[in-house]
């Protein structure tokens, strides 16, 4: 019994260090640029297929190609905010108007990703093999790259936590996210600093990607799977709530876990029963202010 | 030399209108059986867009939910063929839809933005995967037949809808209903305090457009023989109408139709055209870019573009007849 409830708890652990990953990427660009990135999860896709790429035709090691991944997304997500929202933010008439904009836009960018990745790669589902051996942990057994996984997100989370309380730009970040007007002001270059958080959400997309395909297989359309799951637990933690998306992620492994043992079929279910209810009761989520 | 007055005159208009109508009404006698099915699906995506602007339009609510309320539909036809006949069922599909969305604005109520619009998404995906399971574990059966129906049957139910819903989404512009709208989109709080019972008049539009849905699905569904929870919730049939409707203009009542006809269209003849030349996929990569392409140009739609033209149209024939006087 200690073993079956040591099981879930850990196997929940395990999943939400990615929910937490991929879903503070999509609350920094909603939080702070005020973008509903409906494409997140294409931007998961291309990163677990990067990854792919490299180890099966190169043969680079996944974790090596993290350093490789990470940069060319985040270049992808800061040139598509210089660009296209950018633009959309000038000509929206309300800051209402740019966020119905702007997630429309997200999804027609959901299309031209998901498609030119089925021409680049075909619709096939892909996989590859690394770091798969057993580890027992107390009498539960997972794969080690499940460990792993986990590790490299915890890291990125806390180093990004670090990144946005002790440095220059983290700082202009959290001011842009409260006010941009008079961050601007400031002497903050509003602008260049909303492109970077929406390239730092794409980065992070891009890395839980990369995490991802080490531990299942993965195809094009596999992205509005996570952008749902994202999209639910920056609603558990409070919109815009980074260490909310953090600690909603976990909570949201954990629950996926234990309705995956009790009855596998219910697990989106679960998740979207856990997030209506939310809604209602406490739309501001469990962090929000 | 008076054109564009000419136009302008609502008896025109009306002449003009009827004549379409017309058309459309003797349409099946001597034309080909592929005009009537392609002609059923853009009437469906023209009821889809249409009753979707009905409520998000003035509201400015974005709603996700179409899929939802379309899928409805779809089930109640699944169910029910066959038993009853079809205007019955198309009539309860709607109703279901209508009683379902009525639930669902009653619980929203508090919720704003961007909120309403993942609420509403999630409901699609909650129906999606609640119905998937219940028919794995419990019914153990996915998917369903469809008793089928002609498609001349089909063509004239969904003219019917199509009339109705145009009907409809006219007379509540016009009426002081589409006026506590316009005053829910413009300020909620003030809409209120003037007066507008705005619980009941966003429940009931909300309910009214989704009944549209859940028809429109009813009769849909007869025509594709099988559906499962995932053809009948899609999400894409959500987006659908939204992108339609803002391609199109909320401005004005064809601004809809104008999208709905645009992308069914488009949709035919990519997937036809291309899928010869093996190049079936690219569809959704030019729809997605002429989603792109339309949010970032054409912010007020066709109707927006359309609207400017006119304008200038009657600016030019106007300064024209100042010369003349």
């Amino acid at each position: 019994m200690l073993v079956t409830i040591l099981d879930v708890v850990i196997a929940g652990l395990l999943m939400g260090g990615i929910y937490a990953l991929i879903a503070m990427g999509l609350s920094l660009q909603y939080g702070v640029a005020r973008i509903l990135n409906i494409a997140h999860g294409e931007f998961i896709m291309l990163g677990a297929f990067i990854t792919w790429t490299l180890f099966a035709v190169f043969g680079i090691n996944p974790l090596v190609s993290l350093i490789v991944c990470g940069p060319i997304i985040f270049i992808i997500g800061f040139l598509l905010h210089r660009s296209l929202f950018t633009y959309l933010k000038i000509s929206s008439p309300s800051p209402a108007a740019f966020e119905g904009n702007s997630m429309l836009a997200a999804f027609g960018l959901l299309f031209i990703i998901q498609n030119v990745a089925i021409l680049i790669w075909g619709a096939g589902i892909k996989s590859y093999t690394y770091l798969a051996f057993p580890v027992n942990i107390g009498g539960a057994v997972f794969a080690a790259n499940r460990l792993v996984t986990l590790g490299f997100a915890l890291a990125i989370g806390v180093a990004f936590y670090i990144f946005l309380a002790r440095t220059r730009l983290g700082k202009a970040i959290r001011a842009a996210a409260q006010d941009p007007n008079t961050a601007g002001l400031m002497g903050v270059n509003i602008n260049r600093v909303l492109a970077i958080c929406f390239g730092l959400g794409t980065l992070m997309a891009g890395l839980g990607g990369s995490l991802i395909s080490m531990m299942i297989s993965i195809q094009p359309t596999m992205g509005l799977e996570y952008t749902v799951i994202a999209l639910i637990v920056i609603v558990i933690g409070g919109l815009g709530s980074i260490p909310g998306s953090f600690i909603g992620g976990f909570i949201l492994g954990l629950v996926g876990s234990i309705v995956t043992y009790i009855e596998p079929g219910l697990a989106m279910v679960a998740y979207y029963l856990l997030f209506m209810l939310l809604l209602l009761v406490r739309p501001k989520g469990i962090l929000g202010k | 030399m008076d054109i564009v007055r000419f136009i302008s005159k609502r008896s025109f208009l009306l002449g003009l209108l009827f004549l379409i109508l017309v058309v459309l009404v003797t349409a099946p006698f001597y034309t080909s059986g592929y005009f009537v099915v392609l002609a059923s699906s853009i009437f469906m995506y023209i009821v889809l867009a249409v009753s979707w602007a009905i409520f998000s339009g003035p509201t400015g609510y974005i709603s996700l939910a179409s899929a939802a309320f379309f899928g409805v539909g779809i089930y109640t036809s699944a169910l029910l063929g066959g038993a009853l006949p079809l205007p019955i069922i198309i009539g309860i599909g709607g109703l279901a839809s209508f009683c379902l969305a009525f639930l669902v604005g009653v619980l929203t109520l508090r919720l704003r933005g961007i909120y309403f619009a993942i609420f509403t998404f999630g409901l699609v995906e909650i129906l999606l995967h609640f119905i998937l399971w219940w028919e794995v574990n419990i019914t153990g059966t996915t998917g369903r037949v469809v008793p089928t129906v002609d498609n001349t049957t089909v063509y004239y139910a969904m003219l019917v809808i199509f009339v109705i819903s145009m009907l409809t989404a006219y007379f509540i512009r016009r009426s002081k209903f589409g006026l506590a709208l316009q005053s829910i989109g413009d300020n909620e709080e003030a809409a209120a305090h003037t007066g507008v019972n705005v619980t009941l008049v966003k429940v009931t539009t909300f309910a009214i457009s989704a009944f549209f849905m859940g028809a429109v699905g009813a009769t849909m569904a007869t025509r594709w023989t099988y559906i499962d929870p995932t053809i009948a919730f899609n999400p894409l049939l959500s987006f659908m109408p939204v992108l339609m409707a803002i391609f199109g203009g909320m401005g004005q009542l064809y601004g809809p139709v104008i999208g709905a006809s645009f992308f069914t269209l488009l949709k035919q003849y990519l997937t036809t055209t291309l899928a010869k030349q093996g190049l079936g996929e690219l569809y959704m990569l030019i729809f997605g870019i002429v989603l792109v392409a339309a949010i970032v140009f054409l912010p007020k739609g066709v109707v927006g573009l359309i609207q400017k033209w006119w304008g200038r149209l009657r600016k030019r024939t106007s300064g024209e007849q100042h010369a003349n006087s």
